[in-house]
């Protein structure tokens, strides 16, 4: 039923979806490190010397240990394996808060200590009515 | 069975769903809208900003689907030289670029409230702006290339190459670390992080924007049939 002019630009297509999808493959993974919007704490752990470039690093606000006072807010980064400590002075936005996703950019300024000039807040997927989120809390308790 | 898609067949079947979508598109419009804006609850986090979602996920939803469809009919029409398929992808170009940009409109007004930025360069939507350029390339091809079988084989190559894009949009936010959330509705699974008071006006905003694609996709059609018609009666 095929005719050989269909059959070649089955072939046609087929090699040019492949041959792209490989070089894309190799572009994105070599990339890697740029397309990653932020690193978490295990990520600079890992790293053999301190990079005191201007980097962006997430993870989750520890509880218990957000720090406020008149000029700087501090607080500890975790990804549940490592851990970072963050301080930052400025406003942060509404829905920053213990226990929640961030993103801090800013400079290192060692292995456990990270200086923020910007705070943002990551919203997960978990979308619910308050009271709701009161029921669970409850249950928590 | 191709004579099933046939144009002139299809022509008398047009003007009667847009007429039905349009006796039932304000009603539906209400329905949704009063459940989106009224009847659903706020967030227990993001409050009131949480009713963008209701159009943002949708848009970004059809934005997908459309490109995913303009592929699907452009290797069909590539390899078996359909051309109405072809009528049908230049058809649905203008949608999905429609709602790739209201996707990325709601997304950056959500994100000021939310993340505390309108704009950040993350993977997900870094590759939903590469989505927008392949439906401005694939409307303008159609502009610029006079000769319509040229325009339609261009567009069919360009539609196959941005396919690549799709997989990488819908996953980009599992293979790389991205300020975007993850999805929240894992259709495989059958799960869902958002809650059922939500997921209903989210099904039916998802509905509203069907209806309106499908009326604007008709429309288009149309007028695209009338003027290879006019076309033809002009080589006569």
């Amino acid at each position: 039923m095929l005719t050989k002019k269909v059959k070649s630009r089955v072939y046609l297509i087929s090699l040019i979806l492949v041959s792209i999808s490989i070089a894309l493959f190799f572009i994105l993974r070599s990339l890697n490190n740029n397309i990653l919007y932020f690193k978490t704490p295990s990520d600079i752990k890992l790293e053999k010397t301190v990079n005191y470039n201007k980097i962006r690093i997430g993870g989750m606000v520890k509880k218990n240990s957000l720090k406020i006072d008149s000029e700087e807010i501090e607080f500890t980064v975790t990804d549940f394996k490592n851990e970072l400590i963050v301080s930052y002075r400025g406003t942060v936005p509404n829905l920053f808060s213990e226990g929640k996703g961030v993103v801090a950019e800013g400079v290192l300024s060692d292995k456990n200590f990270f200086i923020a000039d910007r705070i943002l807040a990551k919203h997960d997927e978990e979308y619910m009515p308050p009271e709701l989120k009161d029921l669970l809390k409850d249950n928590v308790k | 069975m191709f004579d099933l898609i046939n144009p002139s067949r299809v022509f008398s079947w047009i003007q009667k769903l847009i007429n039905f979508i349009n006796s039932i598109f304000f009603v539906v419009l209400m329905i949704a809208l009063t459940f989106a804006l009224i009847i659903s609850p706020p967030d227990y986090l993001q409050s009131d900003s949480v009713r963008i979602m209701y159009v943002h996920v949708p848009s970004a939803w059809i934005a997908l689907a459309s490109f995913t469809a303009i592929a699907f009919f452009s290797v069909l029409s590539f390899i078996f030289k359909i051309k109405n398929l072809n009528l049908i992808s230049k058809s649905i170009a203008p949608i999905g670029l429609l709602f790739t940009f209201l996707a990325i409109i709601t997304g950056s007004l959500w994100g000021q409230p939310t993340w505390g930025t309108w704009w950040v360069w993350d993977a997900r939507i870094t590759s939903m702006v590469v989505l927008s350029f392949f439906y401005i390339i694939l409307i303008v091809i159609h502009k610029l290339i006079e000769d319509e079988d040229k325009a339609y084989k261009a567009a069919s190559i360009v539609a196959i190459i941005g396919s690549i894009n799709i997989p990488i949009i819908k996953y980009s936010v599992d293979w790389w670390n991205t300020l975007h959330q993850p999805q929240s509705i894992n259709l495989l699974k059958g799960t869902s992080s958002i809650h059922s008071s939500m997921l209903l006006p989210l099904m039916l905003m998802l509905l509203v924007l069907l209806l309106y694609c499908a009326l604007i996709f008709l429309m288009k059609y149309k007028t695209e049939i009338i003027r290879i018609k006019k076309k033809n009666i002009k080589r006569l």
